[in-house]
């Protein structure tokens, strides 16, 4: 019973992990570009819900959902004057980029806000769960990550299939110049394709907040989580990057069943072993 | 009789200038136990720890593409193996080279599958890496955990000595990765590692290993991340596993190549320099040198993709370490017949 617990317990997490990688996995798809930062914008997120939290005295589920636009605004610009430039430069450029935004976030951070490690008052909804038995009790607070979750990645299948601007976005991923000559404008496209992914990313920093407490420095273990959902998974699928999700959920929860501090290391231990594995299937399929 | 005709050198009198300036640096340098006081050369220890592990990033960023942001796994290798041969009773000066030898080893299977996968992929795996060897060492008790493992063999020499000898394995460490770095790029290897710089596809076309010459450099990387670890244990006595596997060095690193200039031998340098400068003034400031560092540094990628050493090489077309060629169009030659 010990291991159903473990393995329920995991498959939610894998929720949480799946709505931080749908972010990462849209702007790899899309753009081409990973974004190094990504860890430290959802951290960024975590902070500011913080902010809003007690400046608004609001539950922590409002604050998602006034951080969140606010968040996909942030991104737009991002794209636009960081991201876009970097791209004109150069591949490489844009991984540098990103990675000196890392460090610029989380030493800014540092500063403003201390070392200390921190968390998101989710209230009464932290403490409630229910029980299926007497071993395995489920708090409300994980599924509701599910759900959200879930609804984000069909919400965005369904905005890039059916959508005429989620058409625009699959044009200009799978062929810039063509998408230009039928009109699309690609670089508001690529904009709007960031706005999302960021918007995301701010649902997966508060819901990552409530999860556990998070300091400064939390972004790049976060990052480095949300790669491993969208490899495991395989890029390009948004359904992979659920799948990824949980096999990493899982792994993490039942290395910590085995040993309490093998529980992240099991994730790279996958993570490792699927890039050893599969070198090349990996290697994406554009978002379809 | 004279001839108008084309010539082609290796080196021109600016490279026997910086040759004789730069032997002229090192002994000054090396001289510097017996003119100041420890604190300064305990701060450039770090220096030199930190212009070894930018010269080698560029190795791998500017010329072979390979962007790495888990160098930090070798330095960790490198200072863990110091701390295992001095537990042996080995002297960890001795055990420099040694830590060198064995990054190199343990960077040898993880190349198979690092150097497989794309450049995002490879980012983020050596990250992966670097925070498994990390995770790894906290679960070991015999390496201290996650307290950290204190230096033996060392600390019972005369700090004034000490200090001195420290110092000495940094600057020599800095100059080998240097010099290595140089006369890798003046051989035939460093011709295959300039055109891969330049167009990887075209290098492809016209019959160089590609493959080969990537894992070349990544050995040679990790090599040198492990001598930069190597001395880093034992200029701190103590190593602990979080701060030595931290992704923060790679920052440093990133940074100082790319403000400095990649795809050039002194744009480390130079960045290394800046670096140092903006350390010492904001040194009281905490974080914020990191900020201004990392703002830099994003400024720089995106619109001085050479760093400061491109605009220098523009603008004057000075090299101190000339790994090219040059191309002296029509000067007088004397006809030999």
């Amino acid at each position: 019973m010990v291991w159903v617990n473990a393995i329920v317990q995991g498959i939610l997490l894998g929720g949480l992990y799946a709505l931080f990688a749908c972010g990462l996995s849209l702007m790899f798809g899309v753009m081409r570009v990973v974004n190094l930062a990504h860890g430290d914008f959802a951290v960024l997120a975590a902070y500011l819900a913080l902010v809003v939290i007690t400046g608004l005295h609001v539950p922590v589920l409002w604050s998602a959902l006034v951080i969140a636009p606010l968040f996909g605004a942030f991104g737009y610009l991002v794209q636009r004057f960081i991201i876009q430039r970097s791209l004109d430069v150069s591949p490489l450029t844009t991984l540098l980029v990103t990675f000196g935004l890392s460090i610029v976030i989380q030493n800014s951070l540092l500063e403003l806000a201390s070392a200390n490690s921190q968390s998101l008052p989710s209230g009464s909804l932290a403490s409630a769960s229910f029980q299926v038995n007497g071993q395995l009790s489920i708090a409300y607070e994980s599924v509701i990550v599910f759900v959200v979750a879930v609804v984000v990645l069909v919400g965005l299948q369904v905005f890039l299939s059916r959508a005429r601007l989620g058409r625009q976005v699959r044009a200009a991923a799978d062929d810039q110049e063509a998408a230009t000559i039928v009109g699309v404008n690609v670089r508001h496209v690529y904009g709007v394709a960031a706005a999302i992914a960021f918007a995301t990313v701010a649902l997966a920093g508060v819901a990552f907040g409530m999860y556990s407490s998070f300091d400064p420095a939390a972004g790049p273990q976060r990052l480095i989580f949300a790669f491993e959902a969208v490899v495991i998974g395989g890029v390009g699928s948004l359904w992979g990057t659920l799948a990824g999700g949980i096999i990493l959920g899982v792994a993490q929860v039942l290395g910590a069943q085995v040993d309490s501090s093998f529980g992240v290391l099991a994730g790279h231990l996958v993570f490792l072993v699927v890039l050893a594995l599969r070198p090349n299937g990996l290697i994406p399929a554009r978002i379809s | 009789m004279t001839v108008m005709t084309e010539r082609v050198s290796r080196s021109r009198r600016s490279a026997t200038w910086s040759a004789v300036g730069g032997l002229i640096v090192v002994c000054l340098l090396a001289s510097l136990p017996y003119l100041v006081y420890a604190n300064v050369t305990g701060v450039l220890v770090n220096l030199f720890i930190l212009l070894a592990l930018a010269t080698m990033w560029n190795l791998l960023a500017g010329y072979a593409g390979l962007i790495s942001v888990g160098q930090q796994a070798y330095i960790g290798v490198g200072a863990y193996t110091v701390f295992v041969l001095a537990g042996n009773g080995l002297s960890p000066f001795l055990s420099i080279p040694l830590a060198a030898v064995v990054s190199a080893l343990v960077a040898l299977p993880a190349s198979f599958v690092l150097l497989r996968l794309r450049r995002e992929y490879f980012a983020i795996a050596t990250w992966v890496l670097a925070e498994t060897f990390q995770l790894a060492v906290l679960r070991s008790d015999s390496l201290g955990g996650g307290t950290g493992a204190a230096l033996l063999g060392i600390a019972d020499l005369d700090p004034t000595l000490r200090q001195a000898f420290t110092y000495w394995a940094a600057l020599a460490v800095a100059v080998a990765t240097l010099l290595g770095a140089y006369l890798l790029l003046r051989s035939r290897f460093g011709l295959d590692l300039t055109a891969i710089r330049d167009n990887e596809v075209g290098a492809r076309s016209v019959g160089v290993r590609v493959a080969l010459a990537k894992r070349i450099v990544y050995l040679v990387a990790a090599a040198g991340a492990g001598a930069a670890g190597a001395v880093l244990i034992i200029s701190q006595l103590f190593v602990q596993p979080t701060s030595v596997f931290s992704v923060q060095w790679s920052a440093y690193m990133i940074f100082v190549a790319l403000i400095g200039g990649l795809g050039s031998i002194e744009g480390p340098i130079v960045g290394t320099l800046v670096f140092f400068l903006l350390q010492q003034t904001l040194a009281d400031r905490g974080a914020w040198y990191l900020i201004i560092l990392g703002s830099v540094a994003v400024l720089v990628a995106m619109w001085v993709p050479r760093g400061i050493w491109g605009i220098v090489t523009d603008r004057f077309d000075l090299r101190l370490f000339p790994v090219g060629y040059f191309l002296h169009a029509a000067s007088r030659l004397r006809d030999a017949s």
